[in-house]
């Protein structure tokens, strides 16, 4: 990427998060569920952090914003344009220059009207804005008086992406925005995405769709049991395991149907009882009796960045 | 608008056949309990009267149709009822209907400030106790919910008139207006006085019930992905509370206490005979005592019309509001 | 809505089911606290049943006399000792009401069950009926059962029986018709087991526990009931030592600064109720850990 040169709008490292459980009166105990997880965006480009469902990706999200749950501990930084994201940071910045894209209806208010929901709570409303918006992406005029159970999937999706850019934020967290649209659709959306990032925006795609995560992304991120082991440009993922550094991104493009369509054996370990060092380990071929011990670092590698001892 | 007007009507048609179908058949079965019953209101009628000989006694039960079968009394007296006609009170001595409305009109201001009371503070504590869920306000006010609930609230009144009637002296020991005073001589103040006890004693027995399901709801909306979404977007505190708190629980929290009606009237009986409250409480519990069946029956179908109107209301009150319903219905 | 949910699931992280081990105990800790309030509602009760009759014979010399070291609850008008006429009477209460939950418990999974297993015809009658029971306020219709049983123990228990049943049987019904749906039970069907076999083997495993707690739940209710409309002058002939007949004739002594005679025998009734509501809290949280409330 030629904009490499700036510094990233949004820097991620060793952010780990764990939640405190209460057992009974007295018990704690700590879950983790994302470990020592790094990335960096760029402004201009689309990062799409991808993995498979229910691995706490989503959580990655509510910790940009700063809406973990009270029971939540967070460790690491997180640099908001060379600024250390503090608590006090992200208030101001949610819903100015972060925003978050979710996914479904279901993120709407079933009791406000679509418009006012739109609006945001700022004052003044900027209504003339979304209405513009609205036209753009051709929802019909009628639609601000509806409520979120009258939109269509589709429709609600466009809604929801617009108070993203009627907030005019600069960095997007998109959370699984296309599952259950049809692929005309999906691309319609992405190329929404595309277009903000066109438009020197930096967007965060949090999916579990690898094949449409290349179709869109700069650079990707694979995600693995609460941590990054991987990330590298999208042309890496069309080239294939040669272009590729950690073994997990490979298996996952072998997994893929258009290519050997061939699954690693095991499940990923879920927070509670991850294992010691890597955290691919014990599914890896290629693991080293190092692995079980130490965590692999972060290091960069042929234009990547990769978790892995093994990796050359 | 045309097609929501309609919508109200077809519902409010549906509700008032269901409320019919219930008053009619609270009209067989309160009339069957009370002609089962091994008391005999005709020996009571006479004990009021003085002693009566055997032909006499024969004429009243012949008047009151009690040589006919069941059956037919009840159709008499169905038939008495469409004209507007309950019967005469034995105990009062006076038309049945007039002893209601008369008694009704009390009841009415006591159990509306009760419900008024109960509700706004029932409500506000849901939402304080759903917005700081596990935190000291939720715990406190949660536990008081639940003492509230064990602690018999007829018992919670007579204490409060001895402690604020007989010992203090601040309020007086009973009854709507001051003794020995005509109705047209009483000011409001006084009626309010003579209110404020019984009606807060009443409102401390239904609103734990509601502050207890507020805050569930509050709860479950604060947990929602669209609270989670407003957050994101930069809503917190007051905001959030007003935006989405308060617009998803209020409903569910006005059909609850219009759809406690029954709880409320069974409470204004217990009330209205701790603080001597002449409204329609005192007047039933007295009624079954005193064997006084046209009274009793008459209130009997009268709370339950009272309590069909309140759930009557309650539905009406979502089909109109929730858009949700609406859609649905049309 | 997968999706949806697993934002939920780590939203609510904390609520996720606890480990088997740490569950043992927090159910340990339920158990013990359950039998400690069990003996102490027991022994309250027992005590209530083993005092003898004489012990509240009416005694003018020492009538209207506030506590005292000899009679901590201070006597009544007749100068029985309130503290025993309270404590014999509480027993009365919580008999009744027991039996009276009990009944209603029975009527209630009964119907309930009905309900749910029967055609969609009677499930509409059922519905009907408990919109009927629910139509009449609780109180009105104790009197009028009370009433039409004249009065007395009979018809205070059937009065308090047939206007508690209503609410759990709306539970089953619901318990029954989600169960009916589930997987096992369609698959089990199909198999051509008989209706009653179904019910047997899978439904009333899940239901009795529901069953339970819904009955333990109704006491203090039940009680509450039992004493107010003993309170009333409904129930229990005067000469019994209900609580609520005690606080009824309280209220003739108010003005007369017989405080004593209301204040005590109420906070007996609250004890007793509140005792017995935790009992069925803690005893729920041992038997249906999933569906106790925080």
């Amino acid at each position: 990427m030629d904009n490499k040169q700036n510094p990233p709008i949004l820097e991620v490292d060793n952010l780990s998060i764990s939640f405190q459980m209460y057992d009974g009166r007295f018990d704690q105990k700590a879950l983790q569920i994302i470990s020592e997880l790094n990335i960096k965006i760029y402004a201009g480009e689309i990062l799409a952090i991808a993995g498979s469902s229910g691995s706490g990706k989503s959580l990655l999200a509510s910790a940009i914003l700063g809406i973990l749950p009270n029971n939540a501990t967070v460790t690491g930084k997180m640099c908001y344009n060379g600024q250390m994201l503090t608590p006090k940071l992200q208030k101001r910045l949610r819903g100015t220059e972060i925003a978050l894209v979710p996914q479904s209806v279901d993120f709407l208010d079933p009791l406000m009207q679509v418009g006012t929901q739109a609006d945001g709570h700022k004052k003044p409303f900027p209504t003339q804005k979304r209405r513009r918006f609205f036209q753009r992406f051709g929802l019909p005029s009628g639609i601000e008086k509806c409520y979120p159970f009258q939109l269509s999937g589709g429709m609600a999706r466009r809604v929801l992406v617009s108070t993203a850019l009627i907030a005019d934020a600069q960095l997007i967290i998109a959370d699984e925005p296309t599952p259950g649209m049809g692929l005309e659709q999906a691309l319609d959306t992405l190329k929404m995405f595309r277009e903000m990032a066109d438009d020197k925006k930096a967007v965060i795609l949090i999916t579990h769709d690898i094949d449409l995560a290349f179709a869109v992304a700069d650079r990707i991120a694979v995600f693995y049991a609460g941590t990054i082991v991987e990330t590298a440009n999208a042309h890496d993922f069309q080239i294939g395991p040669v272009a590729l550094r950690h073994p997990y991104s490979k298996a996952l493009w072998r997994a893929l149907p258009q290519n050997e369509f061939e699954s690693i054996a095991g499940v990923q370990p879920y927070a509670g009882n991850l294992p010691k060092g890597c955290l691919f380990a014990p599914r890896c071929k290629c693991k080293t009796p190092r692995c079980m011990q130490e965590s692999p670092p972060l290091r960069m590698l042929r234009g990547g960045e990769v978790r892995c001892f093994c990796a050359k | 608008m045309k097609n929501t007007v309609k919508q109200i009507v077809l519902l409010f048609l549906k509700n008032s056949i269901r409320m019919l179908s219930l008053l009619f058949a609270v009209s067989i079965i309160s009339f069957a309990l009370v002609s089962v019953s091994p008391i005999d209101p005709v020996q009571q009628y006479i004990m009021g009267i003085g002693p009566v000989s055997e032909e006499q006694r024969a004429e009243i039960e012949a008047y009151w149709g009690l040589d006919r079968p069941p059956v037919a009394r009840y159709i008499r007296w169905l038939s008495a009822l469409f004209r507007g006609d309950f019967g005469t009170s034995l105990l009062y001595r006076r038309p049945v209907t007039e002893i209601i409305l008369e008694r009704f009109q009390n009841s009415l201001v006591l159990m509306l400030c009760a419900w008024g009371v109960s509700g706004i503070i029932g409500f506000s504590l849901g939402c304080v106790m759903g917005m700081n869920q596990g935190k000291w306000q939720d715990r406190l006010f949660r536990k008081l919910c639940y003492f509230l609930s064990s602690v018999p609230t007829f018992w919670l009144g007579l204490v409060f008139l001895l402690l604020f009637s007989v010992r203090l002296g601040w309020f007086p020991v009973g009854f709507s207006t001051p003794i020995g005073m005509r109705n047209s001589e009483v000011r409001i103040w006084q009626r309010l006085h003579h209110l404020a006890l019984p009606a807060f004693t009443l409102s401390l027995m239904s609103f734990s019930d509601i502050a207890l399901h507020t805050r569930q709801k509050m709860i479950d909306v604060m947990n929602s992905a669209y609270v989670l979404f407003a957050r994101a977007r930069g809503e917190f505190g007051w905001t959030l509370f007003v935006r989405h708190g308060l617009r998803n629980t209020l409903l569910p929290a006005l059909t609850l206490q219009f759809a406690s009606f029954a709880e409320l009237f069974g409470g204004s009986v217990l009330a209205e005979n701790v603080f001597s409250y002449p409204g329609l409480g005192s007047a039933v519990s007295a009624a079954g005592l005193h064997s006084d069946v046209p009274l009793l029956l008459g209130i009997t179908l009268f709370s339950t019309l009272f309590v069909c109107i309140g759930n009557m209301t309650a539905n009406l009150l979502y089909g109109v509001i929730d858009p949700k319903i609406r859609e649905a219905q049309s | 809505m997968k999706k949806l949910r697993q934002w939920l699931f780590h939203w609510q992280q904390w609520k996720t089911p606890l480990l088997p081990m740490k569950r043992l105990n927090v159910r340990t800790k339920a158990f013990a606290l359950t039998v400690i309030l069990f003996s102490l509602i027991v022994t309250i009760y027992g005590v209530g049943i083993l005092i003898p009759q004489k012990a509240v014979a009416t005694d003018f010399a020492h009538a209207k006399q506030p506590p005292s070291w000899q009679h901590l609850f201070g006597t009544d008008n007749l100068g029985r000792d309130i503290l025993v006429r309270t404590l014999k009477g509480m027993s009365v209460s919580v008999t009744i009401g027991i039996v009276a939950s009990c009944i209603s418990a029975v009527i209630g999974i009964l119907i309930g069950i009905a309900a749910a297993v029967g055609s969609r015809f009677w499930d509409s009658v059922i519905n009907w009926l408990i919109d009927l029971i629910m139509g009449i306020p609780h109180t009105v219709f104790i009197i009028l059962i009370s009433f039409a049983l004249g009065r007395g123990l009979k018809g205070l228990l059937a009065g308090i029986a047939a206007t508690h049943w209503a609410s759990l049987a709306r539970l089953i019904r619901g318990e029954v018709l989600q169960l009916r749906n589930q997987h096992y039970i369609t698959v089990s069907r199909r198999l051509g087991k008989s209706g009653s076999w179904i019910l047997i083997h899978h439904m009333l495993p899940h239901l009795v526990p529901q069953f339970l707690v819904g009955l333990i739940l109704m006491f203090p209710h039940a009680i509450l009931h039992e004493a107010s409309i003993s309170f009333l002058g409904y129930g229990l002939p005067p000469e019994q030592p209900a609580v609520g007949i005690i606080l009824a004739e309280s209220m003739t002594y108010l003005s007369a600064g017989m405080w004593w005679m209301a204040v005590f025998p109420g906070l007996v009734l609250v004890l007793i109720v509140w005792l017995i509501d935790q009992l069925g809290e803690n005893l729920r949280r041992v038997i249906d850990p999933f569906h106790a409330q925080e």
